[in-house]
């Protein structure tokens, strides 16, 4: 294809994701160095009776002018980055040098809310990936041993976990799990505790929002190694057969070798959609306990004062998050790339 | 058949009961929240009693009836949950419209072109699909609202569209791909541009690709919580966003069902949606692992 017909093929596609994904994300990091302006003061000297008094009153005319004009606010360098809401530096090398252990100082890393938001990030990520993975081959395993005319049937149940929005397949756990649903009953009488609730404990919330993570990645990871079973060389099956392999070594030793770069895939795909957890704690109402960085970014702009500056260095963390996720990715992809050109 | 045959009948049993425990666990829920949307609050969420949930006593008291449809009524009508799914309605149309025309141009150009940049070009694309949705918006809004383009649908479609283009030109690129190049050089051959290839030789034959790509936007769009959360205005509000707010807003006694019922209501469109496509979603949830 020509240089020129390429181009303007292209054009519009890549125009709006210059526009809106490639802009955006200078802007992000542009505004992630500037801090709204502070109002601007005046000093005026009023003299009365009892003598002179300085007061200081907000200048509304010259401070509306000022946001006007510089709408980014002014420039705060990687202060942001280093305040108490993020990094918190001041705080973690006090901690460092106080804290009388290891297990003293993650404990007082914990009161920061970066650190604690990162600490449920991390922990959702890496539970639920495995966890995923293995749930999602069980089913692919279960379903796929169901006479012809099951299989269709319970594909479609099981996708629906993943197709209904993450906010609405959250809510719909919530109300079972709360104290008063099914599912929260049948938790207080199983241990006998009347007053137990899930919402009240910051470990059961995690377990809850992990719970709700495997299901709803689950479906994937099923449809992946389900449509990968097809294709798994029976001659090889046959012949570990014959060589009395029993079932487990046969999975074992055949299928998932066979299923292995689905594997990668789908464990690579989900490390970073897993990164970006975001819509189960709105919909768990769990901020009290878990949060994350998506979580804070959607938190400081959906409020009344809209906080951009705090917002954006917490988008560029989240950035270098993923970007850290996906550099396995870019490899794979550049090693499939070379090796078809070679 | 991996297990069908000559398999013992402890992993038949085994594999049965976690084939059901399984459809349980990911189709109970719905049917539940389903059955519930029409009892009353004391019903749904019952301390004392959780089968009132099922035989809806205290609907009976309150209404005459063991079903209701009170919740329906104050989120549709009340509420006005009508708006919001007209908004959802609107949004999705457009996007999956857009995302698809300047999606296929670019994913046929990127199939056919064998120059380096294009595989720049689908890195740069993957590099995008990675960036969480929610961490461009601090970017937006000051533009946004700048230029008074905060608030609006139309907004809302191209924003969409384009943090939809990256995952889009992939699945269109690898569709496009199988089919054979033999196609429009022909066409070219007997004198066409390429454009005129494109048109009258690859249209006819893309449907099934595109028909996937477009359910996977369709999603994208109706499923979204975060940018339409933050872009749009209070009228403007879509389903998702709509359900999201009558969690902080309608905390008196019975409201809660107000929401029970958005969000029974936003599912049946998704229900039925894997009801006819399943094949189609299945083949591009497959589409990018199977052959890597």
């Amino acid at each position: 294809m020509k240089h020129k017909t390429f181009f303007w093929f292209i054009l519009p596609t890549v125009a709006a994701m210059l526009l809106f994904i490639a802009l955006p994300i200078v802007s992000v990091v542009t505004q992630s160095v500037f801090t709204s302006h502070g109002a601007v003061l005046i000093e005026t000297e009023n003299c009365g009776p009892f003598g002179c008094k300085v007061e200081t009153t907000i200048d509304q005319k010259a401070t509306a002018k000022l946001r006007e004009e510089q709408p980014l606010g002014r420039f705060s360098g990687l202060d942001i980055y280093f305040d108490r809401g993020h990094l918190a530096v001041n705080e973690v090398a006090q901690a460092w040098h106080e804290s009388a252990g290891v297990g003293d100082f993650l404990g007082q890393l914990n009161n920061l809310p970066f650190y604690r938001a990162m600490a449920f990030t991390l922990t959702f990520t890496f539970t639920v990936t495995p966890l995923m993975l293995a749930f999602g081959l069980l089913i692919a395993l279960s379903i796929n041993s169901l006479h012809q005319k099951l299989k269709g049937l319970a594909i479609f149940f099981s996708l629906l976990p993943m197709i209904v929005s993450p906010l609405i397949g959250s809510l719909v756990l919530f109300w079972m799990i709360d104290s008063r649903g099914i599912l929260g009953n049948a938790i207080q009488w199983v241990f006998s505790d009347p007053d137990l609730s899930l919402k009240a404990s910051t470990s059961l919330t995690w377990m809850m929002l992990i719970v709700y993570g495997i299901w709803h990645a689950a479906p994937f990871s099923f449809v992946v190694f389900y449509a990968g079973l097809q294709t798994v060389p029976q001659e090889t099956l046959e012949s570990a057969r014959i060589d009395g392999a029993s079932k487990w070594q046969q999975v074992r030793y055949v299928i998932v070798p066979h299923l292995m770069p689905l594997v990668t895939f789908v464990a690579l795909m989900q490390l970073m959609d897993n990164f970006r957890v975001f819509e189960p704690i709105v919909g768990f109402n769990s901020a009290a306990h878990a949060t994350s960085l998506s979580w804070f970014v959607f938190n400081d702009l959906s409020g009344e004062t809209r906080q951009l500056s705090s917002a954006s260095a917490t988008s560029v963390l989240t950035i270098l998050g993923v970007a850290v996720l996906l550099t396995p990715v870019l490899i794979r992809t550049w090693r499939d790339f070379t090796a078809k050109r070679a | 058949m991996l297990f069908a045959k000559n398999s013992g009948w402890k992993l038949r049993l085994f594999n049965r009961s976690f084939v059901i425990l399984w459809l349980v666990i990911a189709a109970f829920p719905f049917l539940w929240t389903l059955w519930g949307s029409f009892k009353v609050e004391l019903d749904f969420f019952s301390k004392e009693d959780w089968t009132s949930a099922l035989t809806g006593v205290r609907t009976l008291v309150q209404h005459g009836s063991t079903i209701t449809g009170d919740g329906y009524q104050g989120a549709w009508i009340e509420e006005e949950f009508w708006r919001a799914s007209f908004n959802t309605m609107l949004v999705c149309f457009f996007v999956v419209i857009t995302s698809l025309t300047i999606g296929t141009l670019g994913g046929y150009a990127l199939s056919r072109s064998t120059h380096n940049y294009t595989f720049w070009l689908l890195i740069t694309a993957l590099i995008f699909r990675a960036m969480p949705p929610i961490t461009l918006v601090a970017g937006y809004l000051l533009p946004f609202f700048e230029w008074n383009l905060w608030g609006h649908l139309s907004t809302t479609v191209v924003v969409l569209v384009a943090i939809n283009q990256p995952f889009t030109l992939w699945m269109l690129h690898s569709f496009f791909t199988k089919i054979p190049k033999e196609l429009d050089e022909s066409a070219k051959v007997d004198g066409c541009t390429q454009f005129q290839a494109f048109r009258h030789v690859i249209i006819p034959v893309m449907w099934p690709g595109v028909i996937t790509t477009g359910l996977f936007s369709f999603l994208l769009a109706y499923n979204d919580f975060a940018i339409t959360a933050i872009l749009l205005s209070k009228e403007n509000q879509t389903m998702i966003p709509k359900i999201a707010s009558f969690l902080g807003t309608t905390q008196t006694e019975g409201n809660v069902m107000f929401a029970v019922a958005a969000v029974v209501s936003a599912t049946v469109p998704l229900f039925l949606l894997v009801m006819f496509f399943q094949r189609q979603i299945v083949s591009g949830l497959t589409a990018g692992a199977v052959k890597g």
